[in-house]
């Protein structure tokens, strides 16, 4: 790429890697090799061995870098690896101030894995800024949310919590999945790092795991580029290309995602069996004004409470064009019930003060055409 | 995917097996294997992956549906699909093919096809009176590009389909440019639709494949027969990203068609620019004959700088475009015809074409329309 600094975000992905092989390859090419030659003792082409360093994985992560706005971006095998591989930054005796509204995966390895390394964790719900305010302590050293969060959609004030961290010098973690940087820029309003599970909608055709690193400035950028070497939870040369692949199209899929989603959102909402609907497009959602301020559009996820869990698991197993699975941001709509599949993790009874109960669906609205959707979720929520 | 209607958008997402039966997996897996087991000594579906392979099969029938059609074969490339569906042509055999073919389809039908005894008369396709001429009682098929490359000469696939059941000819079109999106000829009659998947459906510029599709069992049995036999394949690694391009076909074509449209209108204005080529504009000479049997202009344009001296610092200063050969990846790709595309067509033939070494062709990706914009402009002063 040369002379990339006025061009838009969906013109730089298109071009990403382009022009970097002296070949002219259009398409940046998939380095395999684990190890590089060196020109002489103590000399190295810039390439050493690939867990330090690969050509393929470089282009990446200097595309996530600048899709992000930041100044170092890592990428690794999966999301849980890349969230892991941050956690690694922490010491004993540090806590951590976490949004309740997480995906239940980061809840597991913070209960199960690192509070065996004396790292304590405390949930707060982010959306309220005295909640996180109350729950920070002495040794707390970072802020950890999602928003929009999962699966309920709540909305967290990235400026005001940026501030916040700021004045408690507490490290700002945005998990960006969601929404990209396409959406949303959180690094913009003082976040450190970024976090991406990569699988979804960066990835955005379910067919690769991935995730990604970023961070604001280039000290931390080193720190973590350190775990990450010394770690190795890295992406093979094989998927970081298959990733450069789905970058080149994610601004077209993120604003179908969006259009396909606010349609099907409003239509939820009139439906007789769908109690409440969650999107922060919908004009009555708690954080649509902040949404708005924050993001350039509201995403591609919902979920809605239908009115009996029987119905829940009726429709579950009625659908036929959407997928009953896991995962989200790809290119097929899925629906789940976060209650017994994503969020299983976290206890039933903290399950249930969230409100994520088993009459709660939750909807990654693909690239399907919306009234190919609507005529399945129709049938699923009102046959037997 | 279940049994239904479904809307074309749906139709790329999920094309005809989205859920791999036995685990249930999103993806269609990639089967590497170059055989199969035979159980108690008897073939199952698959017994050698020239012959099939799941994977395969899952991107020859996502084509075909979108075309209308229940057969497809992926090959190597687009030309071994245009020398697979070439393939049922024999000896003494006469084919009409247009003046304006594509260069690498042109080397084959004048260096390959004679040394199979095959005669081809080249022929200005816009005019029936002229191709009707053409047939001789050898003539076996009519081969068609419609738009045409780069000149956007327009068939008339309707009149052509007319004339060849008369004489009953096969009739064989390249579709590469409109995409099955935006013209379906095997619902007007077309006998054989050729792909060069390398271009819209793969869509990245990161796989050359072909696609053969086709209605007709007869037609179906004869080409497997050489797609086997030959066995210029799609490999299974590149039908999986084939098969993943389809997935965003809808998205990429909607946006580069748009962008199209726009840069068309306004290089028309350029004082820079002689002429543009685009069936969406206005002053298209056969607009109407083109929206009777397409629904889009495409995302391929072409136009012709008023002083031809100004290309090599035209594309010295451009910047967002590749500049290349070939069309139809996310990426913007200026061509020089005269020296790229149709480089081994002769000189006066190129001329008589309006194929001039002022002419580009722009094949627009999916970037924002006023980068792609600005940085023609800058180019152009």
């Amino acid at each position: 790429m040369s002379d990339t600094q006025t061009w838009s975000r969906t013109s730089k992905a298109v071009q990403i890697g382009t022009g970097r092989d002296r070949s002219g390859a259009i398409s940046f090419p998939i380095y395999p090799s684990a190890t590089y030659a060196h020109p002489a003792p103590g000399q190295s082409t810039g390439y050493d061995y690939t867990r330090s360093g690969n050509p393929t994985r470089q282009v990446l992560e200097e595309a996530l870098a600048e899709l992000e706005g930041g100044a170092r971006g890592l990428a690794f095998a999966s999301g849980m690896a890349a969230l892991t591989t941050l956690l690694l930054h922490f010491s004993s005796g540090n806590h951590l101030v976490v949004s309740q509204d997480l995906y239940g995966g980061t809840y597991r390895i913070l209960d199960q894995v690192f509070s065996k390394f004396a790292i304590s964790v405390s949930y707060v719900d982010s959306t309220s800024l005295s909640q996180v305010a109350e729950a920070i302590r002495p040794e707390t050293k970072a802020l950890l949310i999602e928003t929009p969060g999962n699966p309920l959609l709540g909305i967290s004030d990235l400026k005001a919590l940026g501030d916040l961290c700021r004045r408690h010098k507490l490290l700002f973690i945005v998990d960006n999945t969601f929404s990209t940087p396409i959406l949303q820029r959180p690094l913009e309003f003082g976040a450190d790092v970024v976090v991406h599970s990569a699988t979804k909608y960066l990835g955005g055709h379910s067919d690769l795991c991935a995730g990604a690193l970023i961070t604001r400035d280039k000290a931390l950028g080193e720190q973590l580029y350190f775990l990450q070497n010394s770690t190795g939870g890295i992406l093979p040369p094989q998927d970081c290309w298959l990733l450069i692949r789905s970058l080149k199209t994610l601004s077209l899929r993120v604003q179908r995602h969006c259009q396909s989603a606010a349609t099907i959102a409003r239509w939820l909402v009139s439906h007789p069996r769908v109690t409440s609907v969650y999107y922060p497009g919908l004009k009555d959602h708690p954080g649509h004004a902040l949404a708005k301020e924050q993001s350039d559009n509201f995403g591609g996820m919902l979920s809605f409470r239908v009115n009996s869990p029987e119905l829940a698991h009726r429709a579950l197993g009625r659908i036929e064009l959407i997928s009953f699975a896991e995962s989200l941001g790809g290119v097929e709509t899925l629906m789940t019930l976060p209650a017994v599949q994503t969020h299983a993790d976290i206890p039933a009874a903290e399950r249930a003060r969230l409100g994520i109960d088993e009459t709660l669906l939750r909807l990654s609205v693909g690239l399907e055409d919306p009234e190919d959707l609507i005529a399945d979720l129709e049938q699923a929520l009102t046959g037997h | 995917m279940a049994e239904h209607n479904y809307r074309i958008a749906t139709r790329l997402v999920h094309q005809k097996q989205d859920r791999d039966p036995h685990t249930g997996a999103s993806t269609v897996p990639i089967y590497q294997a170059s055989t199969y087991h035979h159980p108690k000594g008897e073939a199952g579906e698959f017994d050698y992956a020239r012959s099939g392979n799941p994977s395969r099969r899952q991107v020859e029938e996502a084509v075909a549906l979108l075309e209308g059609a229940r057969f497809g074969f992926a090959c190597s490339s687009g030309m071994a699909a245009t020398g697979t569906a070439l393939s049922l042509l024999r000896s003494g055999d006469h084919l009409i093919a247009p003046l304006d073919l594509y260069g690498g389809s042109y080397r084959y039908l004048r260096q390959i096809l004679p040394e199979q005894g095959i005669e081809v008369s080249y022929v200005d396709m816009t005019d029936l009176a002229l191709i009707e001429a053409a047939v001789t009682e050898k003539t076996r098929g009519i081969f068609i590009e419609t738009p045409s490359n780069p000149s956007f000469l327009i068939s008339d696939l309707r009149d052509i389909v007319t004339l060849a059941k008369q004489h009953g000819l096969l009739t064989l079109l390249d579709n590469t440019f409109m995409t099955p999106l935006l013209q379906r000829p095997i619902e007007l009659g077309i006998d054989l639709v050729i792909h060069s998947a390398t271009k819209f459906l793969g869509g990245h510029s990161d796989l050359l494949a072909g696609v053969v599709v086709t209605d007709n069992d007869e037609l179906s049995a004869r080409l497997r027969r050489f797609h086997n036999g030959f066995g210029a394949v799609l490999a299974p690694f590149d039908c999986f990203l084939l098969s993943r391009g389809l997935k965003t076909l809808k998205l990429r074509l909607d946006a580069a068609q748009q962008s199209a449209q726009i840069l068309a209108e306004r290089l028309q204005q350029h004082p820079c620019v002689a002429r543009v080529l685009y069936p969406g504009l206005d002053d298209f000479a056969q607009k109407e004959l083109h929206f009777s049997q397409a629904s889009g202009a495409g995302a391929v344009l072409s136009f012709e700088v008023k002083d031809k001296n100004q290309v090599p610092a035209l594309l010295k200063k451009i910047k967002l475009p590749i500049i290349a050969p070939s069309l139809g990846g996310v990426e913007t790709i200026l061509t020089h015809c005269w020296s790229m595309s149709h480089a081994a067509m002769p000189a006066d033939f190129k001329l008589k074409l309006g194929i001039t070494e002022g002419l580009l062709r722009i094949s627009t990706g999916i970037e924002d329309v006023e980068d792609l914009w600005e940085d023609l402009q800058q180019a152009l002063v």
